[in-house]
């Protein structure tokens, strides 16, 4: 603080007097030590946090003899892309060796509805609970932000035994639910924060247009919704593809997601550890989500802002 | 004109949230092809009235009577009418002709009605180039005409107006006010309008509703209300630059009714009492332009007094003097406009005043 105002006094000072009027025009840019000391802090802090990335992708691209040479940080002597195609379609999870294919198959087919479903009941809720207010309403809003709050390990065992009851435990259906479930505290709250900000005149006007609860969400509602709608899909898409407790309890051995093969894969204690090949699946498991960070960066920023309660 | 020649009808309207009451056994009648308007200040209850109407509200008490059928439980859809929102409310992912034909749509009217239909709103409101523009292409004056076609175009008996022109800056607003009278002109259907803006009442109502604290005040022409206020509330919410309110008290002297506040004696025998006064304490109103100023005797009542503040508006200006020791405005051309500490001469007559009871503010 200190330093800034002396910076700014000598500055002024130092200017050339336009005509005895003092400061004048545009005020000067000033490089202070706080600022590049910031950068430096931020460019260490990300050369920090992309060494692991390098040392995967670099670890990736070589032969098992190359590795056991130890020099984790040089660059492959002879690039390879055997452990890839060996992490896809080969590697063993237990006396299995299909690769992760399987896995990834598996994430497609929970992810994709469990996204749809969760984001239609979720956009739902939050235009009934914005402008269609019965009694209770606030009471199950508040119930469902509380949900947003209860550690998922704790329902765990409620939720087994509810779902083999019914018969969908260790399913595709039964994860589905199990995720739909989830992500509803914080979708519906997304919703709800997006609807209650459109002015309810607009609604009114639709009710005096004579539209009813379904045209207006269809023909008014849901094509402003958009935006959220997207922010949505990111938060569900990289949460349930990110997600291996739900899916190593739920799911179902068949089914399991690809977070799980990778834990097998990775796991797997026979023969040799092929570190490439183990590389290479887990850079494969999150491309996923890293492409969506990287395709909607903006967007992704903004569900982090509009839902800042998720973890 | 209906046998019974009223459109909205509205009988012992209550409504209340929770323990708040908003509206209090409210009774309103609106004749045929009337434009009234709702005046009052921001939480008086004017808005919720004519969401009552729309039936945008569930009422607590009371009955709705449009064009002689009870709509109190009925959709607003249902109701025969039409609504213009301060925000425009426009569906912002539809085009204007989109926006236009909605409700018709919802309908299930035949495409070539709609399509006539569009078409005479469109040319009355002269919004025909715009019809193929997104909302968000157009201005505020152009949104707001869309707003009206869209209630034009479904063929309503009453239209509602819910502060139509506050979003927009003081020229259009002038503009559309003269536009929205045209279209009562031309359309003859009854309109409900709800403005806090007095000019906008004075210039548009047949009639108008003062409200406060959910209760109509006072509901007359514009100019009975502006000269013949029945309380103190009414006379100085109407009126700009206000009236000039003088506290003192009310004296009979030889048989002639005074108002007198410290040295200052008032006669007033031109001003018509609603009834017989009663001597006591009571509040005296009169209104800037209705001052003499620096016009030689021949008033019921003169003064000389020095000149406080002078504020220049323009076409006019405001001269702020002293009373009986109070606050006292008076309106001159800016022709005539004094200087500070000028000693002048004003007067008036009691004519044109209204007496305010002290304690109830009702007009004596």
């Amino acid at each position: 603080m200190t330093a800034g105002q002396i910076t700014a006094t000598q500055l002024v000072q130092e200017a050339p007097d336009q005509a005895g009027v003092g400061p004048f025009g545009p005020k000067p840019r000033r490089v202070s030590a706080g600022r590049i000391g910031l950068y430096a802090f931020l460019i260490v802090a990300a050369l920090f946090f992309l060494i692991p990335v390098y040392i995967m992708i670099v670890t990736s691209l070589k032969g098992m003899p190359e590795i056991r040479l130890g020099h984790l940080f040089n660059l492959p002597g002879e690039p390879t892309f055997q452990p890839w195609i060996d992490a896809w379609l080969h590697a063993c999870t237990g006396r299995d060796c299909n690769g992760l294919s399987p896995g990834f198959y598996n994430s497609v087919k929970i992810t994709v509805p469990s996204v749809v479903i969760s984001i239609i009941c979720a956009s739902i809720n939050g235009y009934a609970l914005t402008f269609w207010p019965y009694k209770g309403a606030n009471l199950l809003f508040g119930l469902l932000v509380f949900g947003a709050f209860v550690p998922y390990q704790v329902v765990i065992y409620p939720l087994i035994i509810g779902l083999s009851s019914v018969g969908l435990f260790a399913s595709l259906p039964g994860i589905i639910i199990v995720h739909t479930i989830f992500g509803m505290p914080i979708l519906t709250l997304l919703f709800r924060n997006f609807y209650a900000a459109i002015p309810v005149e607009l609604f009114k006007a639709a009710r005096v247009d004579g539209a009813g609860f379904w045209r207006i969400f269809f023909y008014i509602m849901l094509p402003m919704s958009v935006p959220i709608t997207v922010v949505a899909v990111i938060l569900q898409v990289t949460g349930i593809w990110n997600d291996f407790l739900f899916g190593i309890v739920f799911a179902g051995r068949p089914n399991w997601p690809m977070t799980v093969q990778l834990n097998n894969i990775v796991n797997t204690t026979t023969g040799v550890r092929e570190y490439n090949v183990n590389m290479a699946a887990t850079i494969l498991t999150a491309a996923v989500p890293l492409l969506i960070y990287f395709i909607s960066g903006r967007w992704f920023v903004r569900g982090i802002a509009a839902g800042a309660v998720k973890g | 004109m209906t046998q019974n020649g009223t459109s909205v009808s509205i009988e012992d309207l209550s409504l209340n949230f929770g323990a708040v009451s908003v509206l209090q056994t409210l009774n309103l009648d609106v004749a045929e092809g009337e434009f009234i308007v709702l005046l009052g200040p921001s939480g008086c209850g004017k808005s919720t009235l004519l969401n009552c109407i729309a039936g945008l509200l569930d009422i607590s008490h009371g009955r709705i009577f449009i064009k002689g059928k009870n709509v109190t439980w009925e959709e607003p859809k249902d109701r025969g009418i039409g609504m213009v929102f301060q925000s425009y409310a426009l569906y912002p992912q539809m085009t204007v002709e989109k926006n236009l034909s909605f409700g018709l749509r919802v309908a299930g009217v035949p495409k070539d009605e709609i399509a006539r239909r569009i078409a005479r709103a469109a040319e009355i409101l002269q919004i025909e180039p715009l019809l193929q523009r997104k909302p968000s292409a157009l201005s505020g004056g152009q949104r707001q005409r869309v707003a009206i076609g869209r209630a034009l175009v479904r063929d309503v008996d009453v239209f509602l107006f819910d502060e139509p022109l506050s979003n927009l800056d003081a020229k259009l607003r002038a503009e559309l006010r003269v536009e929205i009278k045209l279209l009562h002109r031309k359309l003859e259907n009854t309109m409900i309008y709800v403005t806090h803006d007095q000019i906008e009442a004075m210039t548009l109502a047949d009639r108008i509703a003062v409200m406060k604290g959910g209760v109509i005040q006072q509901l007359d022409a514009p100019q009975t209300i502006y000269n013949r206020p029945v309380n103190r509330f009414v006379a100085g919410f109407l009126g700009s630059p206000a009236m000039n309110f003088i506290d003192g008290s009310l004296e009979k002297d030889k048989g002639d009714w005074h108002f007198v506040v410290e040295d200052v004696r008032i006669p007033l025998g031109t001003y018509a009492f609603e009834k017989e006064p009663t001597p006591g304490l009571a509040v005296f109103g009169m209104r800037p332009e209705h001052v003499a100023f620096n016009s030689g005797s021949g008033w019921p009542f003169s003064a000389t007094a020095n000149v406080e503040v002078v504020e220049p508006m323009g076409s006019d200006t405001l001269v702020w003097l002293k009373l009986g020791g109070q606050n006292f405005t008076v309106r001159v051309t800016s022709e005539r406009t004094p200087s500070n500490a000028d000693a002048v001469s004003i007067g008036f007559d009691p004519m044109r005043a209204s007496l305010f009871d002290a304690q109830t503010g009702n007009r004596l």
